[in-house]
């Protein structure tokens, strides 16, 4: 044959499960470095039972329960150290030393004012379309056109919209965190201090993320930043 | 939509028209063009007059004026033949700014008094100007034009308006400054980027340019964008954050053997300059006003100020100390020191937040970040000045005062975590910090068992232990039972300043529905300081 020459010497005469192989590697070699479905955020080690791969691009994250806000910031840590940049918008209330506790970078946090409802979708969407973390706690009733706006922009920037807190929303999330029980330790009746929660928290999502998993936490951990309790 | 909170400052600006040509001792009316680069950097008012502008290439301006005289730019000579009128200048006010060889600015108020009213101070400076100007060789009879007007971009499109009525001097009536920008072409803003698109919106005026929501100009062409609106709108071409340098930023070299020539200190200069820019940079500022300072064997102090429109790079301080030793070292005899330098020194004297890129660990910023410095500029034009804030670390017993918020855009070399060396704060808590942090404590009250009050002795003791928590200070707002508590922490505060001390008392305290909170005692009112969320 004319072309058998171009061909490795050993290739035609090795089984045809090295012939396998060799295609597999082909394939490996040709396919693009990251998958769309695989362009993930990392997140902190003590997260990543419940989110095995990472925090997916481009979807809409909504955490509640007792210790929301504690679980927001462990998600934006890993992600803000990597170089991603995150706003809160519309929580007056956030503890910048618990950020800074639970691993997030300062230097790429942004904290925007509660917008009046009129700009609301407008602010979220300019930062939604830069940022990748963008963590909202609108306290009103958004409309759904906006909600829906906002998904696929984050869907076409590749960038998570994160809703903390229990107001309703009218669309459903990708991936709901739901923290269900938190017990608190280190306090003894006047005396010791605070120094650990256990909590349980619940993951559910939908479409490549779908199916619960469950993992026992320390949020926040002795030093401030989520750990392992399982 | 201008800002109100500062005034532009009144200023005369002199410009000698074409000085590129003029140090060259080239006249007006001899067709001729100086080339930088290839390209016309200045062009005479009879070269003009055939076609030839600034920007064309040299052969195309050749072509347009066949007997056209071609001179190479030679900036040394610009900024030695500068060098007297800036010293004659000196003699009206101490705080003449150079801008670029030809072209000079100070503020009025102080002089104007001096002088009795603006006219007279206008007239006494352009008698001075063409004195110093008599002395430049060959010129003919070299010119100057003077404006004034409240803010210096302004009174620069004075002086230019006054040379093209072919008058001397053209003064803005005081508050009169935004009509006369109005009516100026857009062209002036000098950013052709800019221009180029608003022309072809059909904004051909500042008027008209200005009049556009400031939001929708920042959302559309970003920080630049803003600048030059608050430039057409007259509301001052000094950036609102421009500040006096606090902190010894200055640089300086000694030399030795005293120096009497440029290219002794040349090499010397530009090290200085770059370590100058450093230096700045380091504490995220940018330099837009200088003074180059020097002294001389025989004991003479020789100062200039040096603006730029915009930060200094270290390539324009280089440049500013290379043109100010051109002045001093090689200028006429009338001003030249009587000895060499023996000691060269750069003060930084007025320094804006270096909002340029801040050199990252591989050098410049990272995409991600320019991409979220732009967006956050543009929430900021949607919301105003303040609404977006970044962290910068304080330090402080309480978890509100450790972290607090600035107004975003800052200083990008910030710190957001204490420095290795910050001494500790005894009394603060330890982790973990609690992630709610409320902006305005609301009241509550803590009981004992028998539904008392608890109280805090002088000697920081509780009169019982808390046993319930209401949220809030009226009887109908709910009340939690205590599952267990821990404290009381007090902490006493600059006991030593009457008008500022602070006594407080903390407690941690976990409520039986698992939630703990941080209650403090003030001024005999308990408050929810904190929540762990």
């Amino acid at each position: 044959m004319a072309f058998a020459s171009i061909l490795p010497a050993e290739t035609p005469a090795g089984p045809s499960t090295d012939r396998a192989a060799g295609l597999a590697e082909v394939a490996r070699r040709v396919s693009p470095t990251v998958l769309a479905v695989d362009r993930t955020l990392p997140v902190a080690p003590a997260l990543a039972g419940l989110l095995p791969g990472g925090l997916r691009r481009g979807t809409t994250v909504g955490i509640s329960g007792v210790g929301a806000r504690s679980l927001a910031l462990a998600l934006l840590s890993a992600a803000t150290v990597t170089g991603s940049w995150a706003a809160v918008v519309g929580d007056r209330d956030l503890g910048l030393a618990s950020a800074a506790e639970a691993g997030v970078d300062l230097q790429r946090l942004a904290v925007v004012d509660p917008p009046p409802p009129g700009v609301w979708g407008e602010v979220v969407a300019a930062l939604v379309a830069a940022l990748d973390l963008v963590l909202v706690a609108p306290g009103y009733r958004v409309s759904g056109i906006v909600v829906r706006r906002l998904t696929a922009r984050c869907r076409e920037r590749g960038s998570v919209l994160i809703r903390v807190g229990d107001d309703p929303w009218p669309d459903r999330c990708d991936l709901r965190l739901t923290v269900l029980t938190g017990t608190w330790s280190g306090l003894d009746d006047g005396h010791g201090r605070l120094r650990s929660r256990r909590v349980e928290v619940v993951a559910d999502g939908r479409g490549a993320a779908a199916g619960s998993s469950r993992s026992e936490l320390f949020l926040p951990g002795p030093n401030g930043a989520a750990s392992d309790a399982g | 939509m201008a800002d109100t909170a500062f005034e532009p400052v009144r200023t005369l600006v002199v410009w000698c028209p074409d000085w590129p040509l003029t140090a060259l001792g080239v006249g007006p009316e001899e067709p001729a063009v100086v080339i930088d680069g290839g390209l016309v950097r200045a062009s005479s008012v009879s070269a003009r007059a055939c076609g030839v502008a600034r920007g064309q290439r040299r052969r195309d301006a050749q072509a347009r004026c066949p007997n056209l005289v071609v001179l190479e730019s030679d900036e040394a000579r610009e900024a030695r033949r500068f060098e007297p009128v800036v010293a004659a200048l000196g003699d009206i006010t101490p705080w003449v700014e150079t801008r670029r060889p030809g072209v000079c600015a100070f503020g009025v108020r102080g002089p104007r008094r001096l002088f009795d009213g603006e006219d007279h101070l206008v007239e006494c400076t352009v008698t001075t100007v063409v004195e110093a100007l008599a002395d430049v060789p060959g010129a003919g009879r070299p010119t100057c034009r003077v404006g004034v007007a409240d803010g210096s971009f302004a009174a620069g499109l004075a002086a230019r308006a006054a040379d093209r009525a072919g008058m001397g001097s053209l003064v803005v009536p005081a508050g009169t400054t935004r009509t006369f920008l109005a009516v100026q072409p857009v062209v002036v803003l000098d950013c052709p980027e800019l221009t180029d698109v608003l022309t072809r919106l059909g904004l051909v005026t500042l008027g008209a340019f200005a009049a556009l929501p400031v939001g929708d100009v920042v959302g559309r062409f970003g920080a630049e964008g803003l600048a030059a609106h608050r430039l057409a709108s007259g509301a001052g071409d000094h950036l609102s954050e421009r500040r006096p340098v606090s902190g010894d930023l200055a640089v300086a070299v000694d030399l030795d053997p005293p120096a009497d020539r440029v290219e002794r200190v040349a090499f010397v200069a530009r090290s200085l300059a770059q370590s100058f820019h450093d230096g700045l940079l380091r504490r995220g500022l940018s330099c837009t006003r200088m003074v180059v300072e020097a002294e001389t064997a025989h004991g003479e102090r020789l100062e200039r100020r040096w603006r730029d429109e915009g930060p200094m790079g270290p390539l324009a301080v280089a440049d500013r100390v290379r043109w100010q030793l051109e002045g001093w070292l090689h200028g006429p005899p009338s001003v030249r020191p009587t000895a060499g330098l023996t000691r060269l020194v750069l003060v930084p004297d007025e320094v804006v937040p270096a909002t340029g890129h801040q050199a990252g660990f591989w050098g410049g910023a990272s995409e991600a970040d320019g991409r979220a410095e732009r967006s956050l500029t543009r929430v900021v034009g949607l919301l105003g000045p303040g609404a977006v804030r970044v962290p910068v670390w304080r330090g402080g017993r309480d978890p509100a005062d450790q972290l607090v918020l600035v107004p975003f855009p800052s200083d990008p070399g910030r710190e957001v975590a204490p420095p290795d060396d910050a001494p500790p704060w005894p009394g603060s808590l330890p982790a973990p910090a609690p992630a709610a942090v409320h902006a305005d404590p609301a009241p509550a009250e803590v009981f004992d068992a028998d539904g008392r009050m608890v109280r805090v002795d002088g000697r920081g003791r509780l009169s019982a232990p808390p046993a319930g928590l209401r949220l809030g200070d009226r009887a109908a707002d709910p009340v939690l039972a205590v599952a267990t508590w821990s404290g009381p922490w007090p902490v006493e505060e600059r006991w030593w300043d009457p008008g500022r001390r602070r006594r407080r008392v903390r407690l941690q305290v976990v409520t039986t529905d698992d939630t703990a909170r941080l209650v403090v005692l003030e001024d005999g009112c308990w408050r929810v300081g904190a929540t762990y969320d």
